[in-house]
């Protein structure tokens, strides 16, 4: 399907854009449910007048302070881990070479635990996390180069770091008092559970920043799939647009990890489950980072309600919806 | 002297890591030619096609495209003048055949300015000169091996530059799909295209290039026209193998018969 506006012109594939406008209806029905329910239930009309100062105290508590802060968060951390995952995917043409497969997710845990364990505050912590994925991808993809980094090669490093950091955080946890034990086994687990605005704030700021630079990666990035000579020979600086791309991967995974601690799975299956919706060839960031917030929120809304009042950490939702689908997915397509 | 030739290569030292293929080799590649690089396994016949396509860095001397360092020109800019055909990609997950053709355009667009007009008839273009026009919405993974090469190559046409690098754009295709992928290269040459390809069989060589390179060890042994530098010595120098040369019957070009070593019964 071509669109054309004067000087203007875009392909489009009309079964990505069904995709994507489907997954922001659910995103939104996922938000106003989660707003709406729970054990004091705010009618639908209602949740406007409270997040704008015009309903009752009551609903203004807990539609603005308390569930529209934890939503928000879910929305954007499972949208960073989305476009992370899209990435590092991409980049190491392996469905395995995800953030919470190759370290990443693990370093920032190692980062906030430290953090937690020195009695840090809600913002040490994040910036703990995020200096640990900073670190351990930078340490990660060091140990990967050979003049260059091949994308099996990240992904087995990686792998190893990953089991490495875990080992650490176990530790970690032994050696910490009791109670800083408790707070960093919950934050461990991930969880959107007491998340205000100052949660959400950094994940915001960071994909305002970085959604830019993935959008304008994101085609030459298709491209490099082919390989890099294929990639070279169009004219893509393979080594620029990688720069870029990992840069922006890192932060993101890192900043998602500080706001929700680290929620396994969405960065692995948003991708896949947008890819074989959309049936697009190639990494699609958009439809990936649109899957990861409607995932990690409806994951969320899950574990609230399900179990209610027992509230189950998202983590374990996210790798149960997200793990059955991925696979009812993997058998259907088999050709 | 003649205008220079759009694409040569100056005192060339060619390496990977620490081992060197090649050192100070000068090439050029005669303008509106169809140059064949041939020679041994391991001589450095690729990785001198892949520094003309700025793929591999030399370590000494340089690449030059109409008269400017290659490496010192924008690189969407190369590539919209010369295009290259990797010795082998990576076919993206449910591609179709449109959509893997339309990939080549990439160099001639720009964010806001995805798929014009141009790109759409030159896609069009490419298809139909690879006739692949009626695989258009076939999953190229499905493909036999020929069809996707026709693929790979309807891509590098979409490209529309002048100057078209192949390296071994032959290799895993049967006898027919072979012949099938250099007619269609000597059709884009007499277009008006300059052609450079990297090949293994000597007979398909001296009967498709009008300008030959021979290597052996790093360097050039020979260069020119197929029927003027092809002899049993040359051959005997450069690939170890005693022959006898004759016309070939299709195309008058020299054709290698490699001696037997024994006697067939009669």
């Amino acid at each position: 399907m071509n669109v054309r506006v004067g000087p203007w012109s875009v392909r489009l594939a009309p079964r990505a854009l069904l995709v994507t406008a489907l997954l922001v209806v659910a995103g939104f029905c996922v938000t106003v449910a989660a707003l709406s329910t729970g054990e004091f239930t705010v009618p639908v009309p209602d949740i406007l007048d409270a997040l704008f100062s015009q309903g009752t105290p009551v609903a203004e508590l807990i539609v603005g302070k308390l569930r529209a802060p934890r939503v928000v968060t879910g929305l954007l951390v499972g949208a960073a881990f989305g476009i992370s995952g899209a990435i590092f995917q991409s980049l190491t043409r392996n469905p395995l070479g995800s953030p919470d497969f190759i370290g990443f997710t693990a370093g920032a845990s190692t980062g906030g635990i430290i953090a937690v364990v020195s009695g840090g505050s809600a913002a040490t912590i994040a910036g703990g996390a995020l200096t640990g994925c900073v670190v351990t991808a930078v340490l990660v993809y060091a140990l990967a180069y050979r003049g260059g980094v091949q994308g099996y090669r990240l992904v087995l490093v990686g792998i190893g770091a990953n089991a490495l950091l875990v080992a650490l955080n176990s530790y970690l946890l032994t050696r910490a008092n009791i109670n800083d034990a408790a707070t960093a086994g919950a934050w461990l687990t991930g969880s959107l559970s007491g998340r205000g605005w100052d949660h959400a704030l950094p994940v915001a700021l960071a994909l305002l920043v970085l959604l830019p630079v993935c959008a304008y990666v994101s085609r030459p990035m298709r491209m490099i799939e082919m390989g890099d000579d294929a990639a070279r020979a169009m004219g893509i600086r393979v080594e620029v647009v990688r720069g870029a791309a990992l840069t922006a991967g890192v932060l993101l995974s890192g900043v998602a990890t500080a706001g929700a601690g680290p929620v396994v799975f969405v960065a692995l299956a948003a991708p896949q489950l947008a890819r074989r919706l959309t049936r697009s060839p190639g990494v699609t960031m958009g439809a990936s980072a649109l899957m990861g917030a409607v995932l990690l929120t409806g994951a969320d809304l899950a574990a609230q309600r399900l179990l209610a009042p027992t509230q189950l950490p998202v983590g374990v939702l996210t790798a149960a919806i997200g793990g059955t689908y991925l696979v009812l997915l993997l058998r259907k397509d088999r050709h | 002297m003649a205008t220079p030739a759009r694409l040569s290569g100056t005192g060339l030292t060619l390496a990977y890591d620490q081992r060197i293929v090649a050192a100070g080799l000068d090439v050029t590649i005669p303008d509106e030619s169809f140059t064949v690089i041939i020679g041994p396994n391991a001589c450095g016949k690729s990785t001198l096609l892949r520094a003309l396509a700025r793929m591999l860095k030399p370590r000494t001397g340089a690449v030059h495209l109409d008269g400017s360092v290659i490496t010192s020109l924008p690189s969407k800019e190369v590539a919209r003048r010369l295009g290259l055909l990797p010795q082998s990609s990576l076919v993206p997950d449910g591609i179709t055949v449109t959509d893997l053709v339309a990939r080549g355009r990439y160099p001639h667009q720009r964010l806001m300015r995805q798929w014009s007009r141009a790109d759409e008839t030159a896609v069009a273009q490419a298809m139909r000169a690879t006739d692949v026009t009626d695989l258009a919405n076939r999953i190229v993974d499905e493909l036999s091996g020929g069809q996707r090469q026709r693929v790979w190559l309807a891509m590098a046409l979409a490209q529309e530059t002048p100057i078209l690098l192949l390296d071994e754009p032959t290799t895993f295709l049967d006898i027919s799909h072979q012949i099938e992928v250099l007619d269609l290269c000597a059709d884009l040459h007499e277009e008006g295209r300059t052609m450079v390809a990297v090949l293994h069989d000597l007979n398909q060589a001296c009967r498709y290039a009008t300008h030959l390179i021979v290597m052996r060890d790093g360097r050039i042994v020979a260069e020119g026209e197929p029927a003027e530098i092809v002899t049993p010595d040359l051959v005997r120098q450069v690939f170890d193998l005693r022959c006898e040369i004759i016309p070939d019957p299709q195309s008058g070009t020299p054709l290698i018969v490699p001696e037997a070593r024994r006697r067939v019964p009669a």
